[in-house]
């Protein structure tokens, strides 16, 4: 695993695209500081992390585009297949480096607040709180976008692939309020859903039985619990939805709190989607 | 070293591997032959674990390659058909990575990869781009990688594929070199490759295995079904009595077209009837016009099984070569002067238009 994240993170490094992310993301975070700490005289460095998760959004797929697409399009994966390796091991070198290089964005903007601290009074416990937020906040992203970057092996399609799901995981909380919450609907809906889950099981392995195993079993226990409860089902689905907003957790972090289940919703997040990839990296031995 | 029990294969409805079995012994070199598609990579990929297979076992010096993924693959290097290279590093970046992915203690890896490097002889372009090698280069650097950490099998999938003649010598030698020391198991579809290398032979068609064999003994097999072929003037029938009448012939076929007899005569093992015939024919006065042996060759062989599998609906049996029939020493001399011959002359003969350069 050492050498996975070893050669993937210097290779961020040689390539360049470590480099203009890193870049991207102190660029935006320098003029939004200039904007909010020094022309508008905020001392709340958290303003600033609020309005960089939007560039966050949009510059996690460009690091994570590379991280499996590439290795299955130069066949570079054989090697990885072939070496003493588990898939788990590869997978979290491969993380671990873009978390690294994600690491070294978030060290450099630490030094912002000491910047503001200078010309004024700054909260360091609130700021540094809300920017280990947004470290695992990119954490739990990188997270998706690898995910994503595992199912292709084109980079472009992995890096718009990572920004709609990106963009879906940030829209989800402005899409709570529009959702039905009548019982019914939010079993139609999570049956839906189930439905979006058998199509993928079934773009990975390819093999009926299982796909027909997912499909039951996902749909007959919404079916079952419903037919014998259905108050449950009142308003779940918009509270699932809710509860997957990746972005609207982090507000609890700008308001000043630092909101421990925050941390451990982004931690689980990460490793839910690092689990995927690791089955979905897995699952090409069996094509 | 490595056992393959009735291994399949399935991609969908194709069927890729159909339930081989074959043993590899430490310390030769085995070459995997068959046509393009017969399935050569897959089951290479198989014995490495970069694919999964259907059904059937591989035991890695004891460990399932499925069950213990990671002890079977510590004893296994794998040059697959691409070399599985990284463009933006230097070969020895590269090496030392691999060596540390592999295990080997970072105190000895950076002599392992020295060394690695001279053997292959790469050690000249260490610290330049592998995208900026070419592609014999890049070959080369894939050797290596495949022979850091000391595994004690060595599989390399078509080799030399896409090199240019000179840089095919070298790896060869690179592969001999490498068989002193190494079980060596090497992919291709050109016959002379398999034959200037190896030891042991395992001839794949359509995803069955239809000869595994050494050299030697194929070689046998090959310049058992000679034949000498006599064009004669006069008639069949004459001609036919004549040949009868010698000694050592054992079966002949006979054609006529504009007074001249074609006659394909197969005549026992190790016998020469080439002075017989001539002496017969003179003293009944009908002139010999041509005559010359048709020597089956390994590519006959080869051929017959690789391909020929189509039209006997693939219930076709390996020439039995059983254990009593003793080689005679002509015969061991015969194949052993062929097998120098074969080295000489290098012709892709099989080579067919998909084994292109390479190139991205």
């Amino acid at each position: 695993m050492i050498a996975v994240f070893k050669r993937e993170f210097n290779s961020y490094f040689i390539n360049l695209s470590g480099y203009v992310f890193i870049g991207v993301i102190w660029l935006f975070s320098g003029i939004f500081s200039t904007v909010f700490n020094f022309m508008y005289q905020y001392s709340n460095y958290e303003y600033v992390l609020g309005n960089l998760t939007t560039v966050l959004m949009l510059i996690v797929p460009i690091l994570t585009m590379r991280s499996i697409a590439e290795d299955k399009r130069t066949k570079t994966d054989m090697l990885l297949y072939s070496l003493p390796l588990s898939a788990t091991e590869v997978v979290m070198g491969k993380y671990l480096a873009m978390l690294g290089v994600w690491g070294v964005a978030c060290l450099g903007m630490g030094l912002t607040p000491i910047v503001i601290g200078m010309f004024g009074e700054v909260n360091f416990t609130s700021a540094y709180g809300a920017l280990l937020g947004f470290f695992l906040l990119g954490g739990a992203l990188i997270a998706v976008c690898t995910f994503v970057s595992s199912l292709t092996e084109n980079q472009l399609i992995a890096a718009i692939g990572g920004i709609a799901s990106s963009l879906g995981l940030y829209l989800l909380g402005s899409l709570v309020g529009m959702l039905p919450a009548s019982a019914i609907a939010s079993l139609v809906c999570f049956i839906a859903v189930a439905a979006a889950l058998t199509a993928i099981v079934y773009y990975l392995t390819r093999n009926y039985i299982i796909t027909g195993a997912v499909g039951v079993l996902t749909v007959a226990p919404l079916v079952i619990v419903y037919l014998i409860n259905s108050a449950i089902f009142e308003s779940a689905f918009p509270k699932t939805v809710e509860y997957l907003a990746l972005f609207d957790r982090y507000n609890n972090f700008l308001g000043g709190i630092f909101d421990v289940g925050a941390v451990v919703y982004y931690i689980s997040f990460a490793v839910f989607f690092i689990f995927l990839t690791v089955q979905s990296f897995d699952k090409r031995r069996w094509s | 070293m490595i056992k393959v029990r009735n291994l399949t294969k399935n991609y969908g409805n194709h069927l890729a591997v159909k339930g081989i079995s074959f043993d590899i012994e430490p310390g030769k070199i085995y070459g995997l032959l068959g046509p393009n598609g017969a399935g050569k990579s897959t089951t290479m990929n198989i014995l490495t674990g970069c694919l999964a297979a259907t059904s059937g076992e591989v035991k890695v010096d004891g460990h399932d390659i499925f069950e213990d993924p990671i002890e079977a693959k510590k004893h296994i290097g794998y040059l697959p058909e691409q070399p599985p290279v990284y463009g933006e590093m230097t070969p020895r970046e590269y090496l030392s990575f691999v060596a540390e992915a592999k295990g080997v203690p970072f105190e000895k890896s950076l002599r392992h990869v020295k060394e690695v490097m001279q053997l292959t002889q790469i050690y000249d372009v260490r610290n330049r781009l592998i995208k900026n090698l070419s592609k014999g280069y890049r070959q080369r650097v894939g050797i290596a990688q495949a022979m850091i950490g000391e595994p004690d099998v060595i599989i390399l999938d078509e080799p030399t594929v896409g090199l240019d003649p000179a840089q095919i010598i070298e790896i060869r030698n690179l592969i001999r070199k490498l068989g002193r020391i190494k079980t060596v198991i090497i992919s291709s579809h050109i016959l002379a490759e398999i034959s200037a290398v190896c030891d042991h032979v395992i001839i794949i068609s359509h995803g069955n295995i239809v000869a595994n064999d050494t050299l030697e003994h194929l070689e046998a097999e090959a310049s058992r079904n000679n034949a000498l072929i006599i064009k004669i003037k006069g008639e069949k029938e004459k001609a036919q009595k004549l040949i009868g009448g010698v000694k050592g012939v054992l079966s002949a076929e006979y054609a006529e077209e504009n007074g001249i007899v074609t006659a394909t005569v197969q005549f026992e093992e190790g016998a020469d009837i080439r002075e017989d015939i001539f002496n017969i024919f003179a003293e009944a006065k009908t002139p010999i016009l041509d005559m010359h042996s048709n020597e089956s060759t390994l590519e006959d062989i080869f051929l017959e099984l690789a391909y020929g599998n189509d039209e006997r609906n693939a219930s076709f049996e390996i020439p039995a070569i059983s254990d009593e029939e003793e080689e005679t020493e002509e015969e061991a001399v015969h194949a052993k002067k062929k097998a120098e011959k074969e080295e000489d002359d290098y012709k892709p003969l099989f080579s067919s238009s998909d084994d292109e350069e390479g190139d991205e």
